[in-house]
């Protein structure tokens, strides 16, 4: 018994490399590759849950696609959902960064109120921000209108749902822009502002020229990471709009999820998944290129 | 008399703390709106202009336990947020261990691909195996779902955590003549109790938040507590009182926990990214 114990003791401190994470691999690969595997499989074929089986049809699914209005919508509502949020995240998220990186007496805890959107459920936060944007009895028009601006009709009109969307979206994730640009502004090297402070370079001459290319990098990763969930964000404007009114909030994405879970047709909605998937692999491909590239500048 | 640098100095503190008031009020705002949404009763709820003070009740509170069976959920979610979490906390410890001491980049690799794919295409295919094998409303298969999430998530935060380690008092535990496996489980994994905890919080967190996958893959036997806040506007009638009760209990114990790891928090969610 114990030289059993002791050779396999042996063997995994021979082969550490290979015993230490084949547990994980082999778990990664049954929940992600296989499943993804299959989300493969069935773009390429026609099929309903639950009538008859699949079968293969080539490339007709994503022929389809081309010639679906709503497909089209979705692309042009992600566009506008993600380029506008995104790009106010961005910019507020490293704003603050700024601000916070000059340590002032209370930031901690200034901090840490800040930061309490981000790790708040997203479907109970999007529900009060759904009462507080009623048009009727919501505080928000309460709050415009008692200092004499006309309310909005916020997400019940096809013209201000996506502003106000963003708007949501851009309460609840700045703060993760700017913890990593802060942690990125907290990594940056001190000589420079030195030899700036020598020079007489003015406060802003200094964050254009010094902090801004410095900082490029970790702006780009921290934009790549954002996109991940926010080309994919689901959860949030499914509990506020549903993709409504209309299908006026309806990205991508969402449309995805209601071919595949309200309508049940499997081989087109895996085709719109891979088409989503594969938006997500191109911008970040180009994003991770102009990374490397600022890394190197 | 101040001088001139002094009143710049008064100038720029004020500014400061102008900032730090602009920067608290949007959330704090939120938070204490939904705390007195479910404070309130639900005719005061939908009344205009809305009311700032009240007398709070605690009735909605109340309803949402003996009415909605609210503390089953809240148990259910802490079971499937407490096995996802141990579960990647066994299977991903040695692995991060492993890509940190060995450069083991491809493994990384696989991460990537797992944080980059839609949750839908997770989601259909899982949908359509566990329906076969008889699966939905499991809690088996919620946490498999969540290890989706959890796991990579455990790995990348992990691997920064061992690559910060020295190395010193590994080397001398193997010279004692302890066992590359003994010495991972006795010296390693005590000197990570830190980045370990944070971990397992972010997980949690994780978990905890997850609504796609519970609202497919759930149902009355293990439906999770976004689920069943979800459910409050489902049934006609959109309960707000309600609403702001559960959102409550929701929020206010994640909100606990991320306060406590806020420093790390961001090596989670960067997975990395701010290194090589």
């Amino acid at each position: 018994m114990k030289t059993v114990s002791s050779a396999i003791s042996r063997f995994i401190d021979r082969r550490q490399a290979f015993v230490f994470p084949a547990p994980a691999v082999i778990t990664l690969s049954l929940i992600v590759i296989i499943p993804i595997a299959y989300n493969l499989y069935l773009a390429f074929n026609k099929w309903t849950i639950g009538l008859g089986q699949p079968r293969f049809i080539g490339l007709d699914n994503f022929i389809e696609l081309l010639s679906d209005e709503r497909v089209w919508n979705g692309v042009k509502v992600m566009i506008y959902f993600s380029g506008v949020s995104l790009s106010l995240e961005m910019v507020l998220g490293l704003c603050i960064a700024l601000y916070f990186h000059r340590n002032f007496r209370g930031s901690e805890i200034v901090q840490a109120i800040y930061i309490l959107p981000f790790a708040a459920t997203p479907v109970a936060v999007a529900l009060i921000w759904r009462i507080m944007l009623n048009p009727e009895i919501g505080v928000m028009n309460y709050l415009l209108r008692s200092i004499g601006l006309p309310g909005s009709l916020w997400v019940s009109h096809a013209h201000t749902v996506i502003p106000a969307l963003v708007m949501v979206d851009v309460w609840k994730w700045t703060p993760m822009i700017t913890l990593i640009v802060l942690a990125g502004l907290k990594s940056l090297p001190r000589v420079p502002y030195e030899a700036a402070q020598i020079d007489g370079a003015s406060p802003f001459q200094t964050f254009w020229y010094i902090t801004l290319p410095m900082i490029r990098p970790v702006l780009i990763a921290a934009l790549m990471l954002r996109s991940l969930d926010n080309l994919k964000e689901f959860d949030m404007i499914y509990t506020i709009t549903q993709g409504g009114p209309g299908i006026s909030s309806e990205t991508l994405y969402l449309y995805s999820y209601n071919v595949g879970f309200s309508f049940f047709k499997a081989g087109y909605g895996s085709a719109l998944m891979v088409v989503v998937f594969l938006i997500v692999l191109v911008f970040n491909v180009v994003m991770n290129r102009m990374r490397l590239s600022a890394k190197n500048a | 008399m101040m001088t001139e640098k002094q009143t710049m100095k008064t100038v720029k503190t004020g500014l400061f703390y102008v900032g730090a008031v602009v920067l608290c009020v949007p959330p704090v705002f939120v938070f204490v709106w939904m705390i007195m949404t479910g404070l309130k009763t639900g005719v005061q709820n939908i009344a205009y202009p809305p009311e700032f003070i009240f007398t709070p009740t605690f009735e909605n509170f109340r309803a949402v336990f003996q009415q909605h069976n609210f503390f089953r959920y809240l148990v259910n979610s802490f079971i499937i947020a407490g096995f996802a979490t141990v579960i990647s906390l066994v299977v991903g410890l040695p692995a991060a261990y492993s890509i940190a001491k060995y450069r083991q980049g491809k493994i990384g690799l696989i991460i990537l691909v797992a944080r980059m794919t839609p949750f839908v295409s997770y989601l259909l295919p899982w949908y359509i195996i566990f329906r076969r094998l008889n699966l939905i409303d499991t809690f088996s298969a919620l946490i498999i779902t969540h290890l989706i999430i959890t796991l990579p998530m455990v790995i990348w935060l992990m691997v920064s955590f061992f690559e910060g380690m020295p190395s010193e008092l590994e080397d001398a535990a193997l010279i004692d003549g302890c066992s590359g496996l003994q010495s991972f489980l006795v010296i390693v994994l005590p000197l990570m109790r830190n980045g370990i905890a944070t971990s397992a919080i972010i997980s949690f967190i994780f978990s905890w938040n997850q609504f796609l996958f519970s609202l497919i893959l759930s149902g009355p036997k293990t439906k999770t507590v976004p689920v069943a806040v979800y459910n409050f506007i489902s049934y006609g009638k959109i309960d707000w009182a309600g609403i702001g009760a559960a959102a409550t209990l929701i929020v206010l114990p994640v909100s606990v926990f991320a306060f406590f790891v806020r420093k790390t928090i961001v090596q989670g969610l960067t997975m990395g990214a701010l290194k090589e």
